[in-house]
C-alpha cells in the first residue's frame, strides 16, 4: 500500500465517539477537579466504568482498522477533553502495558480480567521512578529477594501515575520494577505485579502538582511486601553485565513498554495542545482574526504567524506520532520513531499552550478559562515517559549508531 | 488507512533518484555554485531518467504517472543533491504542468511534446514580484484584453532562465482576477536582466520586465479560470516544501558525518551531548516537516484543495531548513563558514525559501 493519510471509517467513528465523550463528560468537570486536586472524580469514573469501556458503538470490526493509530486518536480526543481525567480513568494503563508486553497468557488473564469485569472500578499502574532514580532507571534501588515461593520487595517508588487507585482498590495492581541482583545492573531489573492492598505496600502520599491535578501521582513504600513468584513478569534469569542481551525481558521489557507507550503519550500531548489551539483560533476568529494561508511570509501579521506556526507544529507532532504507531501495526521496531514523536510532541505542546496563554492576554491567564490549565497540563508531556532530554539521547544514539557506553 | 511507509514503486523511485543525486548531482554542487553554470550533462541525464517526462500525459509522449506525492519524493532527493541543479532539473514542469492542468488540447499539443523529446528542454514560471509587499496570489502584473489577445505589463523576479527555454508561464491579474499565461521567451517587450542572489547561485534567474507584451488569446490557460493561479502556487509550495526538506537533510547528514569524524577532547564531538542533541533535534524536525509535505502532496492527489496544508508544509519546511542548515554550519565550527564545506552553501540556499514561490511544481 502506498503512503496514505486516509483515516479508516472505523478511526473516524472512533474519533467522533471519543470527541463526544470528551465534550459531554470531561469538559464540564474539568475545572472542578483541577481545583479539588485529590478528590476522586466519581461522576467521571463511574460513568466511564459503566458506559465508556465499550468503545465506539458502531465499530465495524470486519473493516480495515488503523490499529495503534486508532489508540492514538482515542488518546488525543480524550486529552482534548481533559488529560488529567484521562489519566484517572479506571484502566490497566501502563501496568497493563507491562503485563501485555512481558506477561504470559496466564498472567494476562489473571491480572487484566478485573478490568473487563462487572465489579467496581479498578486501576493499574506502573512504578519505576524512585527518589534517586528517574531517567536513569537502571539505577533503581528497590530490591526483590526470592524467599521460598515468594518475592520480598523493599524500597520506595515515587511519581506513580494512578498509584493511589491501583494500590487501594481491590482488583487493581501495580507493576513494580525492582532489582533481584544489584551487581548485575540492568540485567537484574525485573517487573513484579503487586495486587492492590497487598500487605507491605503502603500509600504514603499523593503529589501536589503544577498540572494534571485530577490525576493521582502517588508515593508507594514497599516494606517486606510479599508477592507469589508467579507474579514476576518475564524471565527470572539474571543476565550478568557483558553477557549476551538476548532473551532479557526484565529491563528490556520495561524499555519495550516505552516504545508502545510513548506514541500514546505523544498523542495525549497533541490532544492538550489542540484544546488550546482550537480555543485560541475560535476566540481570535470571533475578533475577525484568521490566518491568511495564501499570504507570503513577509505579509503576515505576528498573530497570524503565531497561529500558523502552532498549527504546523501540532500537525508535525501528530504525524510523527501516527508514524510511530503505524509502524507498530506493521510490526516494525519503532524505538527511534517513538522517541522522536514523544520529544516533538512534548516540546511542541508546551510551547503551543504557553503561546495560547500569551495570545489571549489576561483572559488566558485567568482561571475563568481553561487555557491556563491546559498550559499547566501540557508541561508534564515534556517530562514523563522519558524527558525531552532522554528522548533526545535515544534519538541521538540511534542516528549516530552509538551505544550507551559511547554517548552517555 | 494511515501508513507512511513508501510502497515498492515509491521506494524504487526514491532509490533511483537518491542514487542519481549522490552520484551525479552532489559531486557538481560546489562547482555549479561557484561558477554559476549548470552542468548541462546532468540535466540531460535527468531527462533520460524521465524525472519530469514520466509525469506528463501519455498522449503527448509522457509517462502518464502523475502524482504530487511522487513528485515530492523526487524533489527531496534531488534537492538533497543540490538545490540549484534540482530546480533546473525540475524546471520543465514549471510550464508543462500548468499547461497540463489548465490548458486546452491545442495548448497541450503546442507545448508539452517539447518536454518529452530526446533533449532536455528547460522552462520558466514567473510568480514572484520584486516590489515590497507584493502577493503572488494577487499579482501586480496586469493583463488586459487588447483586440483578439492580451497586453501584459509588470515586473517579475526570481524567474528561472535556463539557456534553451522557449516559454515562461506568467501570473498576472485581469479584470476577472488572477490568471496564468504562457508567454514565448522571445516575445517583444520581454526584457530579462540576470540576477545575482545570496543562494541558488548555480540556477540562472532573471528579473523580468514585461513592457507592452502582446500575446494571442491562446496564451491564457483558461481552464479553472480565477483559481488556476492559486492552484499553481499551492503545487509550488508543496514542491518547495519537499525541496526544503531535502536541503535540510543534506545539512543534517553532513553535520552528522562530520561530528563523528571530528575529534576534540579525546573523542568524536558527536559523543558530546551538546552536539548529539542538536543532531537529534535536526533529525526530528526533518521527519516532521517531511510528513507535512507528504500530507499536502497526498491531499492534492486526492483532488482536494490543499491551500492550508501546502502553506503550513512550506512554512514548516522553510523554517527547519534554515535552522538545520544553520546548525550544520555551527557543528562544523570555523570550517562551517568556509565555502569548501557544504553547509555554507546550504545555509545560503535554505534562506531562499523565505521568498521562493513556484520555483518547482508537483
Amino acid at each position: 500500500m502506498p503512503i496514505s493519510f486516509d483515516l479508516t471509517e472505523n478511526s473516524i467513528a472512533a474519533r467522533d465517539h471519543y470527541h463526544r465523550m470528551a465534550e459531554e463528560h470531561m469538559r464540564p468537570i474539568s475545572r472542578k477537579y483541577d481545583d479539588r486536586e485529590h478528590e476522586l472524580p466519581t461522576e467521571w469514573v463511574d460513568w466511564y466504568w459503566k458506559n465508556g469501556r465499550g468503545g465506539p458503538p458502531k465499530a465495524d470490526l470486519s473493516g480495515p482498522a488503523d490499529g495503534f493509530v486508532q489508540v492514538c486518536i482515542q488518546a488525543e480526543e480524550l486529552c482534548w477533553g481533559d488529560a488529567a481525567l484521562y489519566l484517572r480513568m479506571p484502566t490497566a494503563a501502563l501496568g497493563g502495558s507491562a503485563v501485555a508486553a512481558a506477561g504470559t497468557p496466564e498472567q494476562k488473564q489473571r491480572f487484566l480480567a478485573p478490568f473487563r469485569g462487572d465489579g467496581h472500578p479498578v486501576w493499574g499502574a506502573m512504578a519505576i521512578t524512585e527518589p534517586g532514580a528517574g531517567s536513569d532507571s537502571a539505577a533503581i534501588q528497590t530490591t526483590a529477594a526470592l524467599d521460598g515461593d515468594e518475592y520480598v520487595l523493599n524500597g520506595t517508588k515515587i511519581f506513580v501515575t494512578a498509584g493511589e487507585g491501583a494500590s487501594q482498590h481491590e482488583g487493581g495492581f501495580v507493576a513494580v520494577w525492582a532489582t533481584v541482583d544489584r551487581s548485575a545492573g540492568r540485567g537484574g531489573i525485573k517487573a513484579f505485579v503487586v495486587p492492590a492492598k497487598t500487605p507491605g505496600m503502603r500509600l504514603v502520599g499523593v503529589e501536589k502538582k503544577h498540572g494534571i491535578r485530577a490525576s493521582d501521582t502517588a508515593t508507594l513504600v514497599f516494606e517486606d511486601c510479599r508477592v507469589p513468584r508467579e507474579n514476576l513478569l518475564g524471565s527470572a534469569t539474571v543476565k550478568k553485565k557483558g553477557a549476551s542481551k538476548t532473551g532479557d525481558k526484565g529491563f528490556k521489557g520495561a524499555m519495550a513498554t516505552f516504545d508502545a507507550s510513548r506514541p500514546i503519550v505523544a498523542a495525549m500531548a497533541v490532544g492538550v495542545g489542540r484544546a488550546a489551539l482550537d480555543f485560541a483560533r475560535e476566540e481570535l476568529g470571533r475578533q475577525g482574526i484568521a490566518p491568511r494561508y495564501d499570504a507570503p511570509p513577509h505579509l503576515l501579521l505576528a498573530i497570524e504567524r503565531d497561529l500558523m506556526e502552532m498549527e504546523a507544529e501540532l500537525q508535525a507532532a501528530r504525524l510523527l506520532t501516527w508514524r510511530a504507531a503505524s509502524m507498530m501495526n506493521r510490526g516494525r521496531p519503532n524505538n527511534l520513531e517513538a522517541s522522536m514523536a514523544k520529544a516533538k510532541a512534548g516540546l511542541a505542546v508546551t510551547r503551543i499552550t504557553q503561546k495560547a496563554v500569551e495570545i489571549l492576554g489576561p483572559a488566558g491567564y485567568s482561571k475563568k478559562l481553561l487555557v491556563e490549565k491546559w498550559m499547566r497540563d501540557a508541561k508534564i508531556n515534556d517530562i514523563y515517559e522519558g524527558t525531552q532530554q532522554i528522548n533526545q539521547l535515544i534519538v541521538a544514539r540511534r542516528i549516530l549508531d552509538y551505544p550507551s557506553s559511547v554517548l552517555r | 488507512m494511515i501508513d507512511f511507509e513508501p510502497d515498492d514503486e515509491q521506494q524504487l523511485i526514491v532509490d533511483t533518484v537518491r542514487q542519481f543525486a549522490a552520484n551525479e548531482v552532489r559531486p557538481r554542487a560546489r562547482e555549479c555554485d561557484e561558477s554559476r553554470k549548470l552542468p548541462l550533462d546532468v540535466l540531460q541525464q535527468s531527462h533520460e531518467l524521465g524525472l519530469v517526462a514520466n509525469s506528463l500525459d501519455e498522449a503527448y509522449g509522457g509517462g502518464g504517472c502523475r502524482s504530487a506525492l511522487t513528485a515530492a519524493l523526487l524533489a527531496e532527493e534531488l534537492a538533497w543533491g543540490d538545490l540549484s541543479i534540482a530546480l533546473a532539473v525540475l524546471s520543465p514542469a514549471l510550464l508543462a504542468l500548468p499547461v497540463t492542468d489548465f490548458g486546452t488540447p491545442d495548448q497541450k499539443r503546442q507545448w508539452i511534446p517539447r518536454f518529452t523529446g530526446e533533449r532536455f528542454a528547460p522552462a520558466s514560471l514567473a510568480a514572484v514580484e520584486p516590489d515590497f509587499g507584493s502577493d503572488p496570489f494577487a499579482p501586480r502584473t496586469t493583463a488586459t484584453r487588447e483586440g483578439d489577445g492580451w497586453r501584459i505589463e509588470g515586473r517579475k523576479c526570481l524567474v528561472p532562465w535556463i539557456e534553451g527555454g522557449d516559454g515562461v508561464v506568467v501570473l498576472a491579474t485581469t479584470d476577472a482576477g488572477p490568471q496564468a499565461f504562457v508567454v514565448p521567451r522571445d516575445a517583444p517587450g520581454l526584457g530579462a536582466t540576470p540576477e545575482q542572489n545570496m543562494g541558488i547561485a548555480g540556477l540562472p534567474t532573471v528579473e523580468l520586465e514585461l513592457a507592452d507584451v502582446r500575446v494571442g488569446s491562446d496564451a491564457a490557460l483558461e481552464c479553472d479560470a480565477g483559481r488556476n493561479v492559486a492552484r499553481i502556487l499551492q503545487r509550488g509550495r508543496v514542491a518547495l516544501a519537499a525541496a526544503a526538506v531535502g536541503v535540510a537533510r543534506a545539512a543534517f547528514e553532513t553535520a552528522r558525518d562530520y561530528a563523528k569524524e571530528r575529534h576534540a577532547f579525546g573523542g568524536p564531538i558527536a559523543a558530546k551531548q551538546a552536539i548529539a542533541f542538536k543532531l537529534a533535534d535536526m533529525a526530528i524536525e526533518i521527519d516532521g516537516a517531511r510528513l507535512l509535505a507528504w500530507e499536502a502532496a497526498w491531499t492534492l492527489d486526492q483532488g482536494r484543495d490543499a491551500g492550508r496544508e501546502a502553506s503550513l508544509a512550506l512554512q514548516q519546511a522553510r523554517r527547519i531548513a534554515l535552522e538545520v542548515s544553520d546548525a550544520a554550519v555551527q557543528v562544523h565550527g570555523g570550517h562551517g563558514y568556509i565555502r569548501e564545506y557544504l553547509p555554507e552553501q546550504l545555509l545560503r540556499n535554505a534562506r531562499g525559501f523565505a521568498c521562493f514561490e513556484a520555483l518547482a511544481l508537483v
